[in-house]
């Protein structure tokens, strides 16, 4: 079996055998994880740079550990650090990596379309690791495999996104990942944060209560309030976000059943989530930057064969 | 596609191979038994059946072996040129120090040993690795290795494949593929 693209460009090019093909792999990678000796032979001639025109903590960590347990051979690029801020094209420096003989490339960047517009324009296989506004595909996938892990299954799954929609390529690839696996979706947040025509253009059901859609669901999702990415007030102050769509220890307590809590990270304490819930027993995070390295190790296992160079 | 070793004749030789194997490893609580996915998990599972069916008519304090599975997919030396998705790997237990018995249904080129020592090698350091195969194929061994129990030698060439299948009755049997 093999995956149907030769690039991770977004979920939204992934079909449902493929989602499932990289989910049971991510299965056998997290057993490698266990090992006295994490780490297996598979792309030991293969040379991954990862291209990071972005700031990132857990996604570059995660790729780079993804890439030395697969016995891949790594090379780093920060934008801020290197000749981009010298005018350098985004399609120069990577043409320029390239000849230096690489064979993958993991990318983020500020500009939705951007690892897109590369693939069209270079041979090496290329794994968006978040593009602007578009999407992040390891991050849904991972979180998929979290809710899989946690809950049994996907199928029928009530799952919640919960605050910024608006700016989030998580909520967007989530969306894309859980529709085509069969899960309900309703996104959860003030209507400043929520795309006006998000519930005919993915197929989503929208809540502005979050004490209703808490209720209602299996899973909460809850993503960061992305201030970097808001040029306009949109609301007037974290801490009437935190009372009006903040999830406390209180208003989880008010359920009468338990629901499972997930945060891409990095977790903006005392808004979107409270201390006594980020850390609490119902709160999945850390696993899901644990399974976030197998998940990965899957991607870049299905994606480094040969022909996918050719 | 005819059929080189049919269920019946193939259980008689499983029943042998875990005579051989008891006689040969008295200090079973030392010793595991791991088949390669996926031909060699059922010869194993066939052969821990075996034991545990002799332990159980002759009421003795031998123990049957710990038994796991090893995929080898991500071991591989064409890795590469073939992207395949990976098998369940399933090894409970410890093998530092022990006498690992490893199981496969053909042994061929011996390309597979070779993944299945280089996977086996990051779960510990076993004392001992031995090998035991359904068939062998003696005559196109590709590296230096050889079983130490073995149920029939067959003489094929190389261009046959010899397949371990499981009918619709559940049965096992070992199938000559010829060009």
């Amino acid at each position: 079996m093999q995956l149907s693209t030769k690039h991770l460009l977004g979920i939204k090019n992934l079909n449902s055998q493929d989602i499932s093909l990289i989910l049971s792999t991510a299965e056998q990678f997290k057993e490698v994880l266990q090992r006295p000796v994490k780490k297996v032979p598979s792309l030991r001639e293969v040379t991954i740079v990862n291209l990071f025109y972005e700031n990132s903590t857990r996604t570059r960590i995660s790729f780079e550990l993804a890439e030395k347990r697969l016995s891949a051979d790594t090379i780093n690029f920060a934008a801020s650090s290197s000749s981009a801020a010298k005018g350098e094209t985004l399609l120069d420096t990577v043409n320029n990596i390239l000849s230096m003989k690489v064979d993958m490339v993991v990318m983020r960047h500020s500009a939705s379309g951007a690892p897109h517009f590369l693939a069209e324009h270079i041979p090496a296989a290329i794994i968006n690791a978040g593009d602007g506004i578009n999407e992040h595909p390891t991050q849904a996938l991972l979180d998929a495999f979290s809710i899989q892990e946690k809950t049994g299954s996907l199928q029928g799954r009530k799952v919640a996104i919960i605050g910024d929609i608006m700016h989030s390529r998580v909520a967007q690839s989530n969306i894309y990942l859980l529709k085509k696996m069969g899960a309900e979706v309703v996104v959860c947040g003030p209507p400043t944060l929520i795309p006006k025509h998000i519930a005919t253009a993915l197929g989503v059901s929208v809540s502005y209560n979050i004490k209703e859609t808490l209720a209602w669901c299996d899973v909460a999702n809850v993503l960061r309030i992305q201030l970097e990415r808001q040029n306009q007030v949109l609301f007037s102050s974290l801490r009437e976000y935190n009372i009006a769509y903040g999830i406390s220890r209180q208003l989880l307590d008010s359920l009468h059943k338990e629901i499972v809590i997930m945060h891409p990270g990095p977790i903006n304490r005392g808004v979107e989530l409270n201390s006594d819930v980020a850390d609490s027993k119902q709160s999945i995070i850390l696993q899901q930057v644990e399974n976030g390295v197998a998940v990965r190790m899957a991607v870049l296992y299905l994606l480094s064969g040969r022909t996918a160079q050719a | 596609m005819k059929t080189q070793i049919n269920n019946q004749a193939l259980l008689i030789i499983i029943d042998q191979l875990a005579d051989q194997l008891v006689a040969a490893y008295p200090d079973s609580s030392n010793t595991v038994l791991v088949g390669i996915q996926q031909g060699g998990v059922i010869v194993s599972n066939l052969i821990d059946k075996a034991i545990r069916n002799k332990i159980g008519n002759n009421k003795t304090s031998y123990l049957p072996f710990e038994h796991g599975q090893l995929d080898i997919t991500f071991y591989r030396d064409d890795v590469r040129n073939k992207i395949l998705a990976p098998d369940t790997m399933h090894l409970p237990f410890s093998i530092e120090g022990k006498t690992v018995i490893l199981v496969d249904d053909v042994l061929f080129t011996g390309r597979t040993i070779k993944a299945a020592l280089d996977a086996l090698f990051d779960y510990g350091r076993p004392d001992r690795v031995k090998l035991c195969v359904l068939a062998d194929r003696p005559e196109h061994r590709q590296f230096p290795i050889q079983a130490d129990h073995v149920g029939k030698a067959i003489h094929t060439q190389s261009s046959d494949k010899l397949k371990l299948s499981v009918n619709d009755q559940g049965q096992a049997e070992l199938l000559l593929i010829t060009e």
